[in-house]
């Protein structure tokens, strides 16, 4: 019964303390993030305000478009910007993100070397606006931003897009991070199940732990072929305590946060999420629960600055990716 | 955070559904299961003759109630003819009338009888005595030689009867028997001579129900009054055998004949048959004349609403399903409670024209939805403007499905048009989003669920239940809050996080 071999028990699955989503549902999001909170981060315009104010960096605000009027605007406005991101305010998954990375002429150049011209980023710009991409289709605002200059350290680890930190923040205290590549098969998006790889990053050191691609373990980039076991992330300490912040930012308990870095500027704040995923779990190949049963223990009111030193004495591990320990503390 | 609170309801809505249940079950005797299936025969009779270039009259004998049976409905179909029922104490007739007709001609009659084991032949007299013609000689020798042998081997006139069936059809037949067979058919020999010896008796014609049997024909029987029990006793002609057979259909009673066409030649009826069962309409609103609260119920309502509550009802068995499948199963379907609707549609257009409507439609509305994203629309004019499509292809498809006489197809109309738009509308945007791949599984998993849910909904059981006892909606609301306070995992985690659990072999 070959079929038989890709189901797992549920009593193995609570033995690896991994959570189901209904568990996340209600023991986590329904408990620790306050309804009346969610605006905060459903609306990106909202989060990057927020953080700017908590000095929080994000990448740099081109302008906004409110109305279809404002639609025709939209090519003065992007004068002078060679690469800009065009994404919904409440767009959700990554729905509806442009990404233009240089403008040649009057062609708008996407990562993939898709050429559009400016009608096709008015009918996107319009497209958001109408609310096509918005939880419930409620109408939007279009967000314009500069294009990150990401890390050269991470270039050879990601195919045409961003690659983006994800650390998930319970109470404050980073729990669990990894990273997403974007890969030919998720087209440049950093989305898991569009096939991007993410990688389990250890909260101690932000090295890889482990390669996933469609919840399958993987150990090279399928796209650059470069080996995951060497990649690390820079300013691993900046970014988590950027990360650990947004908890006061928000008040939201049980939070997703999504970090890029930036050449120039170092960890910034691209968008926060009340409902991450539980892939997370599969790229560190460890279940949630025992780290957030350790965090419910841990009394209120302590520092940013403490809240990342727990977490990184508590929750290291060593890498899976490589033959023995020693060299993946080395490369660290 | 305490959980008390939310036990106390669910166990109180559990209590509380259950005790009214069980009420309705006590006090008014409601089954728990829905009522017997009642078995239903439906009879065409089709008449053939040649009409005579003139005016042309039809005669057909009619079934009546009798021991067995009960007449539910009747219809015929004869273009152009003028058509009279009548009934008199022989029997029931239909008369067929033209004034100018030629060639081949057809005429349908077909009846519903319901089998019903308590249904009772009207009142019964025995009809006068008739006298029949002498024999000539020596045909009167051989009768009455006949009828002394057959008297005085018999004790009442049912056991005479049987004699003289025997004597004449069975292995006895002697030469009295053989000489009176020149002259009679043995049917009417049998009654003729019954008759003679001062016995009521009668040849009728019946038909042997038999499921899906085509071109029958009547066949021949004879009644005899049996006086003590003052009711007509049936034998078979052949065999002597007195009893009605169950699958025993009487046509016609009354001694006349079956069809008489006056204007045509070549006349000739067959009869072709067919069984089905349905549920006997449980007369439970008639228990319902006193208005009390605990015998707070929907059949206190106008039929009219209650038919529509029927569906109401319903529609929490299928949040239940839904509710099932996302949180035990964990399914992805495209609208949460989408597949409810469409569950609900395909009752009404039967399973497989359900789904067959169903993807032709969303098929063809990803096509034209596909041509509406090159237009540069805004949103709710793009969506007004699938609705409109997806009234077309309806339009269209329901014509269509006439001309090819497909009156199946005539059902897609009771989809609902709105959510159809933007069932269309979003597996377009996920498709251009996140691939074919997904919209196959999310659109698999909403028809998953709507199939099962139609099955859950259509389940006579099921509709019975929830019909007739309210009760019940207070079950399934706890139910459906227990599913909610669920922290378990979903049947499809097993097999997403599996690969972690592999790792734990070789450390």
């Amino acid at each position: 019964m070959s079929w038989w071999k890709n189901w797992t028990w549920p009593t193995r699955l609570r033995d690896k303390g991994i959570i189901g989503m209904n568990r996340r549902n209600i023991r986590y999001i329904g408990r620790y993030n306050s309804r009346h909170l969610y605006p905060l981060v459903d609306d990106k315009l909202k989060t990057k305000l927020l953080a700017q104010r908590y000095g929080i960096t994000t990448p740099e605000l081109i302008g906004t478009v409110t109305t279809q009027f404002g639609v025709k605007h939209i090519s003065e406005m992007l004068v002078g910007h060679n690469g800009f991101v065009i994404k919904p305010a409440k767009g959700s998954g990554g729905k509806g993100i442009l990404v233009i990375e240089k403008v040649e002429d009057d062609a708008f150049v996407k990562p993939s070397g898709a050429h559009l011209s400016i009608e096709d980023v008015e009918r996107h710009v319009s497209n958001i606006l109408s609310g096509l991409y918005s939880l419930g289709g409620s109408p939007d605002v279009a967000v314009i931003e500069t294009l990150i200059n990401f890390d050269d350290s991470l270039l050879a680890y990601t195919y045409e897009g961003v690659p983006d930190i994800r650390v998930i923040v319970f109470k404050g205290y980073p729990v669990m991070a990894m990273m997403r590549l974007s890969t030919a098969a998720s087209d440049g998006k950093a989305n898991l199940h569009q096939g991007a790889v993410g990688v389990g990053l250890n909260i101690a050191t932000g090295a890889a732990l482990r390669g996933v691609q469609f919840d399958r373990p993987c150990f090279i980039h399928p796209d650059t072929g470069h080996d995951l076991a060497s990649l690390v992330v820079p300013q691993w300490n900046t970014l988590l305590h950027l990360a650990a912040g947004c908890y006061e930012m928000t008040g939201l308990g049980y939070l997703g946060t999504d970090m890029v870095l930036d050449r120039k500027h170092g960890p910034m704040l691209l968008e926060l999420n009340a409902r991450p995923g539980l892939a997370i779990q599969m790229t560190n190949g460890e279940g949630l629960r025992r780290r957030l049963d350790l965090i419910e223990r841990q009394p209120n009111g302590v520092s940013v600055a403490d809240r990342v030193a727990f977490a990184q004495h508590h929750f290291a591990r060593q890498s899976e990716l490589v033959e023995t320990p020693d060299t993946a503390s080395a490369s660290a | 955070m305490s959980r008390l609170p939310f036990y106390l309801i669910v166990g109180f809505l559990l209590v509380a559904g259950i005790a009214t249940s069980v009420h309705r079950h006590m006090q008014f005797e409601i089954p728990w299961v829905p009522g017997e299936q009642r078995q239903v025969w439906e009879i065409e009779a089709v008449i053939n003759f040649n009409a005579q270039n003139g005016p042309v009259q039809v005669d057909l004998a009619l079934p009546s109630h009798q021991a067995g049976y009960r007449v539910l409905t009747e219809n015929t179909a004869s273009s152009g003819y003028g058509l009279a029922y009548q009934a008199d104490e022989l029997g029931r007739q239909a008369q067929w009338t033209i004034r100018e007709a030629a060639g081949s001609q057809q005429l349908y009659y077909s009846v519903q009888m319901l089998v019903s084991p308590d249904a009772r032949a009207p009142a019964q007299t025995p009809p006068g005595l008739s006298s029949p013609p002498p024999w000539e000689s020596p045909y009167d020798t051989a009768a009455s030689q006949l009828i002394d042998r057959a008297w005085a081997r018999s004790a009442t006139n049912a056991t005479f009867a049987r004699e003289l069936i025997l004597d004449i059809n069975g292995e006895r037949q002697g030469e009295n028997a053989r000489l009176l067979l020149t002259q009679e058919q043995p049917s009417a020999l049998i009654v003729r001579l019954l008759n003679q010896a001062g016995v009521q008796a009668r040849e009728v014609s019946g038909l042997l129900l038999e499921d899906g049997r085509r071109r029958q024909s009547l066949s021949s029987w004879i009644q005899v009054f049996d006086e003590q029990g003052e009711r007509w006793a049936i034998f078979n002609p052949l065999t002597g055998e007195q009893g009605k057979p169950e699958n025993l259909l009487l046509w016609e009673t009354g001694g006349r004949a079956v069809l008489e066409v006056q204007g045509g030649t070549n006349s000739r009826v067959s009869f072709s048959m067919l069984t089905h069962h349905q549920p006997a309409s449980a007369a439970v609103r008639n228990h319902y004349s006193e208005d009390t609260l605990l015998n707070f119920s929907i059949h206190s309502l106008p039929l009219e609403e209650q038919a529509l509550f029927q569906t109401i009802l319903l529609i929490p068995i299928g949040a239940l399903v839904v509710v099932f499948l996302r949180v035990l199963v964990g399914i992805k379907t495209s609208g949460t409670f989408m597949p409810v609707l469409i569950a609900l549609a395909f009752i009404q257009t039967t399973l497989l024209t359900g789904l067959i409507g169903f993807l032709l439609i969303v098929a063809v509305g990803l096509i034209i939805r596909n041509y509406l994203s090159y237009l540069n629309l805004l949103l709710v004019a793009r969506v007004s403007a699938v609705i409109i499509t997806v009234i077309a292809i309806i339009s269209i498809f329901t014509v269509l499905a006439y001309r090819m006489g497909l009156s199946a197809g005539l059902t897609v109309t009771f989809f609902p048009m709105i959510i159809l738009a933007w069932t269309i509308e979003r597996m377009s945007i996920l498709w251009e989003e996140e691939g074919p791949k997904e919209v196959l599984i999310q659109g698999g998993g909403s028809l998953l669920t709507a199939v099962l849910a139609y099955l859950a909904m259509n389940n006579p059981w099921v509709r019975h239940i929830t019909f007739n006892f309210l009760g019940v909606q207070l079950i399934l609301m706890a139910l459906i809050l227990l599913l909610g306070n669920y922290t378990g995992y979903r049947l499809l985690e097993l097999r997403r996080f599996k690969p972690i659990t592999d790792d734990e072999k070789p450390s």
